[in-house]
């Protein structure tokens, strides 16, 4: 069984990027897939189950007193493609204690065997590794390869960086490793090439570069993946190749994370940021032009 | 010849050898010998209210232990929650002997452990809900109860339950004092900020909130007496002897009305500085209301205290005080006469809390005994310097000291009492040395007062002068 999990900045499509791959994992690859949300939202398994969970571990736990309670198959669900299907769920923004919840679920679902038999078990993770319940799916006999999805914008390449940190930390007590860089175009200018260098210097590969594509948020509206909305568009095809490396990476490094300034360097290199001289002569120009 | 200050530096040097050379450098600011330069106030060179030193077998206790435990307790008519999971507040039930008087129930609620009981779902799912329902829970429980505390344990901070927002809604529904405390016990060095944290509390929810009548002359306010084993009772009957009328007790046997009516005193009198300075400084600062600091261990103290608080009133209060020391001056005497003869040169070391590594030294000396080490769990550099001038030169003064600290010095100095807490007792026990816990007073006490002094002197003597001390053999 391997055991792997998406991390990247909010917003950067890590949901739809694992959800779209680990259904073409599961169809064309024929591997026994499931999937862990580690999303308070509960939204990572939404487009795989069709509708969005309403019973989440932490909200049946609650409901029925203690975890202790809860039977696996109160929470499992199968969706698409034979994919098992379980959402962590937890408190409501602002309050209690999201981080706790998914050490709780996830030592749930291990106590309960629910990864028995499986080929795969994906978690899928919030943006930021903000606290020790966020890197629960990193520690030691937990996910062991790391797939990060970004983009060419500067926030998103931050978050990246970030959490190849949070890799290294548990890469020498657990051995977790980083899979990847999955680029998530934005269609920023040479995205490809800027994520490509990106990879190089935190010792990674960029594992594939999905084009952008609005199939993709057509069959999100319809709660579905590409694989079951469009099966024979191009787009698909894209996930079933970035499924098929995941299925055969054997590039799974310690990464070297890269400090703030030379993260900015880079940013500069390609034209993402501007240094302050060329800041302050284009605001110079701007305003003689006005005079 | 060496000095009896080199004697002991020599010893403590030889103590410190067993520690790693790191730990030693911290711990060896931890000590000090009193000296000429350190009774006249112009050195205070120890180390204090700093971070236990890991692997050191600390005896002391945390900012909630402060909090709830010390300042917030033994406030009678509030129910005061132990907010978190049941062990915090189960393992410090009824622990601190602060009596009371009332009905338990009813009107006193002292002697009850209420909690909120966390469970997981609580610290995922967050607790203010569970919270508000244990308010309405209580109201109606205890309809006479005048007031709640919310005293927060660890995950209450970490989880950051918004437990200021749940006390303002509850108050106004209940029409009643709820007080949120961040007492949390991960916070601060030891329980010494607890007694801020809920002395902060008390001044933005209680203080100056309620209204007294008829204000008289000579009302005054003991602060930091908790009435361990009715301490404060044994403390009040003189000062209303004298003439004054007591409107306060801070906080042993206390009511949040005497709580919120303080500012109407005269003068504040306080004893255990440590845990009430704060609030005596703001009042000052506040309502110009003076603070004095008095001593009610042993007659000699006691009788210095008791004219020391007459000086601050008029010449009928004086006279009083002097009539109230000739009355029970006799009784002290024979009590001295008594039990000087049994007790007389033991030599007594102490690790005791906020006030009595220095207060109690006095009733010791009252009995002939001597005060050779003394020491504070969780002091501050202004409680040593208070210490100082009441010891002799050659006393050895340590902070937070280890276990194994504790029993070094008892047996290098070959002492014949020990004065700490229940988790050092039972060493001394088992190595043959008199004990006696002076927190709580050994299910004894008062020991304030004339009439505490009776109970201290009978206490020191069944404990040293117990039989059994000579049926024990060394084994070796």
């Amino acid at each position: 069984m391997r055991q792997i999990a998406f991390y990247g900045k909010g917003g950067i499509g890590k949901s739809t990027t694992s959800q779209n791959t680990l259904a073409q994992l599961s169809t064309k690859f024929g591997q026994d897939v499931m999937i862990v949300g580690c999303d308070p939202k509960a939204d990572s398994t939404r487009l795989i189950l069709n509708t969005k969970v309403q019973d989440t571990v932490l909200h049946l736990a609650a409901a029925k007193g203690t975890v202790e309670d809860l039977e696996l198959e109160d929470v499992l669900r199968t969706g698409y493609g034979d994919i098992k299907c379980v959402e962590s769920g937890g408190p409501e923004p602002g309050v209690g204690c999201a981080g706790r919840g998914i050490i709780t679920s996830i030592n749930f679902l291990e106590e309960q065997g629910a990864y028995e038999g499986r080929d795969f078990v994906s978690y899928d993770v919030l943006g930021d590794v903000v606290c020790g319940g966020f890197a629960m799916p990193i520690r030691e006999n937990k996910a062991q390869e790391i797939y990060i999805v970004c983009s060419g914008e500067m926030m998103a390449m931050y978050a990246a960086n970030n959490i190849a940190r949070g890799v290294l930390k548990y890469a020498n007590t657990g051995g977790v490793r980083l899979g990847g860089l999955i680029c998530n175009s934005r269609n920023t200018d040479r995205e490809d090439e800027l994520i490509m260098e990106l990879a190089r210097r935190l010792n990674t590969q960029m594992i594939h570069f999905v084009p952008r594509d609005n199939i993709v948020q057509h069959a999100e509206l319809r709660k579905m993946t590409v694989a079951q909305y469009a099966p024979d568009h191009p787009q698909a095809k894209e996930y079933e190749i970035l499924a098929e490396k995941i299925l055969h990476n054997d590039k799974l490094t310690i990464p070297t994370p890269i400090e703030m300034e030379e993260l900015e360097e880079l940013l500069l290199d390609f034209g993402i940021i501007e240094d302050d001289e060329t800041k302050i002569k284009k605001l110079e120009e701007a305003e003689a032009s006005k005079k | 010849m060496s000095t009896t200050k080199e004697t002991q530096e020599k010893m403590i040097e030889e103590l410190l050898q067993a520690y790693p050379e790191k730990t030693r450098k911290f711990r060896e600011k931890h000590f000090e010998v009193n000296d000429e330069e350190n009774i006249s106030g112009s050195k205070c060179s120890i180390k204090s209210n700093i971070k236990t030193r890991p692997g050191v077998m600390t005896v002391r206790g945390c900012t909630y232990a402060g909090s709830k435990g010390v300042v917030w307790g033994p406030i009678k008519d509030m129910v005061h929650i132990s907010h978190g999971p049941v062990g915090c507040g189960q393992y410090s039930w009824g622990t601190r002997r602060n009596y009371s008087n009332g009905e338990l129930g009813i009107n006193s609620f002292v002697a009850m452990q209420v909690t909120s009981d966390f469970q997981e779902k609580n610290i995922v799912f967050g607790g203010d809900k569970k919270l508000e329902q244990l308010c309405r829970e209580i109201k109606e429980m205890f309809p006479l109860a005048k007031g709640i505390s919310i005293q927060s344990e660890c995950p209450i901070g970490l989880i950051g339950d918004d437990i200021e927002a749940v006390a303002k809604k509850m108050s106004k529904e209940l029409e009643m004092p709820i007080v949120p405390v961040r007492c949390e016990g991960f916070r601060g060095v030891s329980q010494s900020l607890g007694h801020h944290i809920a002395n902060d509390a008390i001044r933005d929810h209680v203080m100056g909130k309620g209204e007294l009548e008829e204000t008289g002359p000579y009302d005054v306010a003991i602060i930091g007496d908790y009435n361990i084993g009715g301490d404060a009772w044994a403390s009040r009957i003189l000062l209303e002897e004298m003439g004054l009328r007591v409107i306060a007790q801070w906080s042993g046997d206390g009511t949040i009305n005497e709580l919120s009516i303080t500012h109407k005193a005269k003068l504040n009198l306080i004893h255990c500085y440590r845990s009430m300075n704060y609030i005596c400084k703001t009042m000052e600062q506040k309502y110009g209301i003076p603070w004095m600091e008095y001593n009610f261990f042993g007659p000699t103290k006691t009788i210095e205290s008791l004219r020391k608080i007459a000086s601050f009133f008029d010449e009928t209060i004086q006279a009083n005080a002097e009539k109230v020391i000739a009355k029970y001056q006799k009784e002290m005497d024979e009590v001295i006469a008594k039990f000087r003869p049994r007790l007389g040169g033991k030599k007594v070391m102490l690790l005791v809390g906020g006030l009595r590594p220095r207060h109690t030294i006095g009733a010791y000396e009252d009995l002939g005994m001597e005060i050779v080490a003394t020491g504070y769990e969780f002091a501050h550099k202004d409680d040593y310097q208070r210490t100082y001038s009441e010891v002799k030169e050659g006393t050895v003064i340590y902070d937070d000291p280890s276990a194994y600290d504790l029993e070094y010095i008892a047996q290098a100095m070959n002492v014949d009492l020990v004065g700490s807490g229940v988790k050092e007792k039972y060493v001394f026990h088992k190595m043959g040395i008199p004990f006696r816990q002076m927190h709580s007073w050994d299910y004894s006490g008062p020991y304030h007062g004339f009439d505490g002094f009776k109970i201290f002197a009978r206490d020191m003597d069944i404990a040293i002068n117990n039989p059994t001390w000579n049926l024990m053999k060394d084994p070796f």
